[in-house]
């Protein structure tokens, strides 16, 4: 099938390229813009790994065409951090509390929780389990991502 | 897991999007939100040939109070829309409290009402909605418009009456009657799983607290909603209490036909459905007591 020119943007960045329909966002931004923190677990839209936010809200890259994008701005877990010095305070406070261990899923979780605490910015710990529900992660037992999203939004400004 | 080439075209109108259902027939699907499509094109399920992305068409996404007090939802409606909105909240309290069941919130930023209508999973929250609340369906195509009542729409597994080259464009939900009081409940193994089990009841009461008619509709229990009409009719006349609600869970026990999964035998469905029945009429029995006149106190 003849390739489609996709006019989006990326972390801010206007990107154009050309792609094959069928690409998934989540491969074009792996394969084609070598973005590779969108970490692609099952491709089927129940592990959460893939999670970015499109317009500002998070979706599952694995589950949408690139070519769906055109038009729209795309922010992947790239976009978080200043430096590589000086982490987003939701890296830094998953970081203190443990909120990880192989980071594969880590990636997913950012990019639900960044929009999760811009608009709770004090969360109870049942609405923090419910805004991560569909993130699964197989190393932490889930209890150090909430404790890292309570430090977060203790300390504010992890919703920006 | 990568799906197979495919034809891909992005209307920008509704009339663009007839005249290429109509042209391409049965080779042409319609995606929607995608958080069905996209994952069986993944596994290849999904073959088609054409895809028409509805995405482009803005004007398909609306949610307005008609005059008549009913709600007219656009099919290409986000459900996460449909999750905060106010007039969903007000005038049809059953999908307020159904929403955050849909899957996650990844999801129900993209899925839409539409999509999950014409799809037609047994197990989905919204298609058991659409028939507790009688909705009607408004279908385009190039020959014109046709409205289908929900009790017609669901034609079995992954079936509808939509036919090629159809469009679904709107959902009417009816204003809601006083003295109703609605309940949906659902039993996953994960908030966001597909259900092992989830009904919705609905229960109109007079004003002597008899009911005067009863609706109770089931999800995973069969090959689409499942509505449970001899299990309702008995409520009639009944005054709503505990032995009224055991005798309609075990009427539905015949009318309901679950498959049984990995997740849940037959057996274990059948027990949830019986435990969910009672608890849903009792919050909605509830619900309609405290709820003489106004449809609206029910948004929980």
């Amino acid at each position: 099938m003849d390739n489609l020119q996709l006019n989006l943007m990326v972390n801010g960045q206007p990107t154009i390229r050309q792609v094959e329909p069928r690409l998934l966002l989540s491969d074009f931004l792996r394969h084609e813009l070598g973005l590779t923190g969108t970490h692609v677990g099952c491709e089927h839209g129940v592990c959460g790994a893939c999670t970015v936010q499109f317009d500002g809200r998070p979706v599952r890259s694995c589950l949408m065409l690139a070519v769906q994008a055109e038009g729209h701005a795309v922010t992947t877990v790239e976009a978080l951090a200043n430096s590589q010095e000086q982490l987003h305070p939701l890296q830094q406070a998953f970081w203190e509390a443990h909120g990880l261990q192989c980071g594969f899923c880590t990636p997913g979780f950012l990019m639900t929780l960044v929009p999760f605490l811009a608009e709770h910015p004090n969360p109870s710990e049942r609405e923090i389990r419910e805004a991560i529900s569909g993130n699964l992660c197989r190393c932490t037992g889930y209890q150090n991502i909430v404790a890292a999203v309570r430090l977060a939004a203790e300390r504010g400004s992890a919703g920006s | 897991m990568k799906p197979p080439p495919f034809k891909y075209l992005a209307p920008d109108s509704l009339e663009q999007a007839l005249e290429l259902m109509a042209q391409y027939g049965e080779e042409a699907k319609l995606l929607a939100g995608g958080q069905s499509l996209i994952p069986a094109m993944n596994f290849r399920v999904a073959q088609p040939a054409v895809l028409v992305d509805l995405n482009r068409i803005t004007s398909l996404g609306y949610i307005k109070t008609n005059g008549d007090g009913s709600l007219a939802v656009g099919a290409m409606t986000r459900q996460r829309e449909l999750e905060f909105d106010p007039q969903v909240a007000e005038r049809v309290p059953l999908l307020h409290e159904a929403m955050p069941h849909v899957a996650h919130p990844q999801i129900r930023n993209r899925g839409t009402l539409g999509g999950s209508l014409a799809h037609a999973d047994p197990a989905a929250e919204l298609p058991v909605v659409a028939v507790a609340a009688s909705v009607r369906i408004r279908a385009e195509s190039s020959q014109g418009e046709r409205w289908i009542e929900a009790d017609q729409f669901f034609h079995g597994m992954f079936t509808t009456a939509l036919q090629p080259g159809e469009v679904l464009v709107e959902v009417v939900f009816p204003p809601a009657e006083p003295g109703t009081g609605w309940s949906f409940l659902e039993a996953s193994r994960r908030r966001g799983d597909y259900a092992m089990m989830g009904v919705a009841a609905g229960l109109n009461l007079n004003a002597e607290g008899v009911c005067r008619a009863a609706r109770l509709v089931y999800m995973n229990a069969g090959d689409g909603p499942i509505e449970a009409r001899q299990a309702a009719a008995g409520l009639g006349g009944q005054r709503p209490g505990p032995e009224a609600y055991e005798q309609a869970a075990a009427a539905a026990q015949q009318e309901i036909d679950p498959l049984g999964n990995v997740h849940a035998s037959v057996d274990y469905q059948r027990h949830l459905a019986t435990v969910l029945t009672r608890r849903a009429l009792a919050i909605a029995a509830e619900r309609a007591r405290g709820n003489g006149s106004s449809p609206m106190a029910d948004a929980t």
